[in-house]
């Protein structure tokens, strides 16, 4: 009656080999240190002048180098190159993360073989992927065909450039960062259309048009809604919207402002439905469309759609970290703080980098949460029909999104012990929300008498 | 020579230049086993969609005339996978009238206990398969975990999880093990409450309910006119179940209500209400579970039955509530040890036939929301 599926309650060591244990240890914990590192000592120091000056540091005289361009070009490169790993190992990672996650509300095991936890399940389904054979359909068109997930991964990887991972760790603060990431977003659409029609498949036909007509219609509610934290903080810039505004949460622009709560949801709806995901998964709906757009895709070339769609979640949350939720600010610190331990030298003090580091810690705390939310929504939510779709974006968020822009309008000119104030009452509100939810959910599961399947498989 | 099919449905179909044929199907995600629905759409508009049957013909009646007719139990199993006690329940009904012999009461109440948790777990299949359909992936999992409880109890009933074999002609073919009603109670105290967290989970959100909610409304007259039977016909609003009104085995002594569509989202006969029926339906099978468990005769299980049965020349019907709706088994006897001719009527092959005229003007995600809602098996079309 009882069907159980739980794992003996030996330690890790006797469970699996050590070599297991140490590979999965090394790309569990090692691996994204190792890139944050990385991001950290290069990110802050690769605009040309700071680059001469840290060169001079060093003894070499890179400023009146006959061949400075070349190597700021190759450094670029290699920042590029980390950058773009980032996403990838992000991307598998998410995965294996998601799998997990569906496996726990679905009261199943998920992927639970290579490595401990079935981590490296990411890795094995790359490899796997990788060795497919390279298969185009005979009627497509050949050309198109291939270029489809390079127009996607370019959507993917350009908004990297301005999205921030702390303090000074940013590949180039933009003056027009926020408007460079909808607009260079905007070109994962152009993979799927092309994929759709170069498939030569009605599949893959209605999935791109669905896709073309989501993401276009779904550009203009974020694009709204985004607009609400740029007035409040009157700045283009990701880092200097980050800057106005602080680490509690009622310093978070969410909070600051009725109309920015609300915009914050609409926001977030918004890029759901940019991200393909559900409960806005349409171009690809399985039940509907056997696999949408990318039906016909197979091997790498799925690997690197399936790369896209979930480093876009990525994209996604620190969109709305940055925006609406104080970025990557430390709680009761400020950035002066900071600024402060830098010292006066060129290569800033280990102060400087600790707080650096925190700061990257916070920035990737948020933005998986709402990555977790992300994932939690597709699990749970159904899937909507093409015309709610639609009337959900342009009967509702967009009025909704408008709306909340002209208050943004007003709200500038009230004094700022009225932000304060309703910072409070807001985040305090949220918190009550979220309080009462967790009552309420631990009320239900409750309520559901018997032998419930056992769920300690994890 | 006749005509393929698929070119008479090709035939029927005119596309004009901004349309297109596509093929829902034999192997898509949402054609509940093997079924085509060749579909003429404009964009997202359907402008008509006909099913293509018959991927799973496996002439199953002409099979009932070869084998003897205790011979043919296992092959009902297979007309109707998803709820194969009850199959199994109809035929034996059938040859039994046919041999005009007497079940013992307590083969009586064993058949509709284990026939009402197949119903049960049948509806679990139908309504998480339905939320899948639209989009949901995680309540279809979690059907199928309830599902596996009630496999587990018919598993310890009669050694089969899926194809049960478990009705004789003449009674049934084990007596229920030690402890085993204890079991099935504590199941359906767990059923009872975990159909309120199903509610929440999906029937009453709010993406679900308006993705069904006045979708593919079939009308009382509708339902008649196409000969639509079980929870396709009591969802649009007509209170008609054979447990209750042909009252068969032991029904006549169980209180139970006959749950139909009432518009609670909507219109009365949409996909919503056909859902609604088959949870409330749950709830109903788990009351008679309760009531038989309770009066649960002691006695013999099998009558006395002839190894080899030759009924009169003659001919019978067995007619059940299966769980897709009433299931017909006409059996022809020439007084042989075979049967002369098998016929089963099957509730999704009637559901077939309204899909034509409902998908009309329907959007793509509506046709699969119909398609579900209608809760069809391949083989029990196909047969």
């Amino acid at each position: 009656m009882k069907i159980t599926t739980a794992l003996d309650s030996t330690s890790l060591t006797t469970r699996y080999p050590k070599t297991a244990l140490a590979t999965t240890l090394f790309f569990m914990l090692a691996l994204p240190f190792l890139l944050y590192v990385v991001l950290l000592l290069m990110l802050p120091f690769n605009q040309p002048e700071t680059l001469d000056a840290v060169a001079k540091r060093f003894g070499w005289d890179l400023g009146h180098s006959p061949f400075r361009d070349t190597w700021y070009g190759v450094i670029l490169l290699v920042e590029a190159t980390i950058v773009s790993l980032y996403t990838a190992v992000f991307a598998g990672v998410t995965t294996w993360v998601e799998r997990r996650i569906a496996g726990r509300m679905q009261s199943r095991i998920g992927p639970n073989r290579p490595g401990v936890f079935g981590f490296m399940s990411w890795v094995a389904d790359a490899v796997k992927m990788l060795f497919k054979e390279d298969l185009i359909p005979a009627e497509a068109d050949h050309l198109l065909f291939r270029a489809a997930p390079y127009f996607s991964m370019v959507g993917l990887t350009l908004p990297f450039v301005v999205l921030p991972f702390g303090e000074s760790v940013i590949v180039a603060d933009l003056n027009v960062g926020v408007f460079y990431v909808t607009a260079t977003s905007a070109f994962v659409v152009v993979g799927i259309l092309v994929s759709g029609w170069a498939s030569n498949s009605k599949w893959a036909l209605f999935g791109a048009v669905r896709g073309a007509a989501q993401v276009v219609s779904y550009e203009i509610p974020a694009g709204i809604a985004i607009m609400v934290p740029v007035l409040m903080a009157g700045t283009l810039s990701m880092q200097g919207i980050i800057r106005a505004q602080g680490g509690w949460p009622w310093q978070w622009f969410a909070c600051q402002n009725p109309a920015a709560f609300v915009a914050f949801f609409i926001a977030v709806t918004a890029s759901l439905a940019e991200g393909n995901r559900t409960p806005f998964d349409l171009p690809e709906a399985e039940s509907e469309l056997v696999a949408g757009y990318h039906a016909e895709y197979s091997g790498f070339r799925i690997a690197l759609f399936l790369m896209v769609e979930w480093a876009n979640m990525w994209i996604m949350g620190a969109l709305a970290v940055t925006l609406f939720l104080g970025g990557w600010q430390i709680p009761g610190v400020s950035v002066e703080t900071i600024n402060q331990t830098r010292g006066p030298d060129v290569l800033p003090s280990l102060t400087w980098f600790c707080w650096e580091f925190v700061s990257l810690v916070v920035f990737a705390v948020k933005t998986w949460a709402l990555v977790i939310l992300f994932i939690w929504l597709r699990w749970t939510l159904p899937r909507v029909r093409v015309d709610q779709m639609m009337s959900l974006c342009w009967k509702y968020l967009v009025p909704g999104a408008f709306a909340c822009f002209i208050f943004t309008l007003f709200w500038v000119m009230v004094p700022a012990s009225v932000h304060l104030v309703s910072g409070v009452v807001i985040s305090l509100g949220a918190a009550l929300l979220l309080v009462k939810f967790a009552l309420r959910t631990r009320k239900n599961i409750a309520q559901v008498k018997g032998a419930r399947v056992d769920l300690s498989n994890w | 020579m006749a005509e393929p099919v698929e070119r008479r449905i090709l035939g029927r179909m005119s596309p004009s230049d901004e349309e297109i044929v596509i093929n829902f199907g034999p192997q898509h995600p949402s054609t509940h086993g093997v079924i085509d629905f060749v579909t003429q759409t404009n964009g997202e508009i359907i402008r008509r969609s006909i099913p293509d049957i018959g991927y799973l013909h496996r002439g199953l009646e002409k099979i009932g005339e070869m084998v003897g007719y205790p011979g043919y139990m296992p092959f009902t199993d297979r007309i109707d996978y998803l709820a194969a006690m009850l199959a199994n329940e109809g035929y034996a009904m059938a040859v039994e009238r046919l041999l005009k012999l007497e079940v013992p009461p307590r083969a009586k109440y064993l058949r509709a206990i284990a026939g009402e948790l197949c119903r049960i777990s049948n509806h679990w299949v139908a309504v998480g398969t339905m939320a899948s359909d639209i989009g949901a992936s995680t309540p279809l999992t979690h059907a199928l975990r309830e599902r596996e409880a009630i496999n587990d109890l018919l598993e310890e009933l009669c050694g089969a999880r899926l194809t049960f074999n478990y009705a004789r002609i003449g009674g049934v073919s084990f007596d229920a093990p030690e402890g085993w009603g204890e079991k099935i109670l504590r199941y359906l105290d767990h059923l009872d409450s975990y159909v309120q967290e199903w509610d929440r989970l999906i029937s009453l959100n709010q993406i679900y309910v308006k993705r069904l909610a006045k979708v593919a409304v079939i009308s009382r007259e509708k339902a008649i006119a196409y000969g639509l039977c079980g929870p396709n016909l009591r969802g649009s609003g007509i209170a008609w179940d054979t447990r209750r009104d042909l009252a068969y085995g032991a029904y006549p002594e169980f209180q139970f209500d006959v749950p139909v569509g009432q518009g609670k989202m909507g219109a009365v006969g949409d996909c919503w209400d056909r859902y609604a029926v088959r949870v409330l339906e749950m709830l109903e099978s788990s009351k008679i579970i309760r009531q038989a468990l309770a009066k649960l005769p002691e006695g013999e299980i099998m009558a006395k039955v002839a190894r080899k049965p030759k009924p009169e020349a003659g001919e019978a019907m067995g007619r059940v509530e299966s769980a897709r709706g009433e299931m017909c088994y006409y059996v022809v006897s020439d007084g042989s040890e075979n049967a002369y001719r098998v016929r089963v009527r099957t509730g999704s092959f009637m559901a077939m036939g309204i899909i034509e005229e409902m998908s009309q003007g329907l959007m793509i995600a509506d046709l699969i929301a119909l398609i579900a809602s209608l809760d069809v098996v391949a083989p029990e079309i196909d047969r």
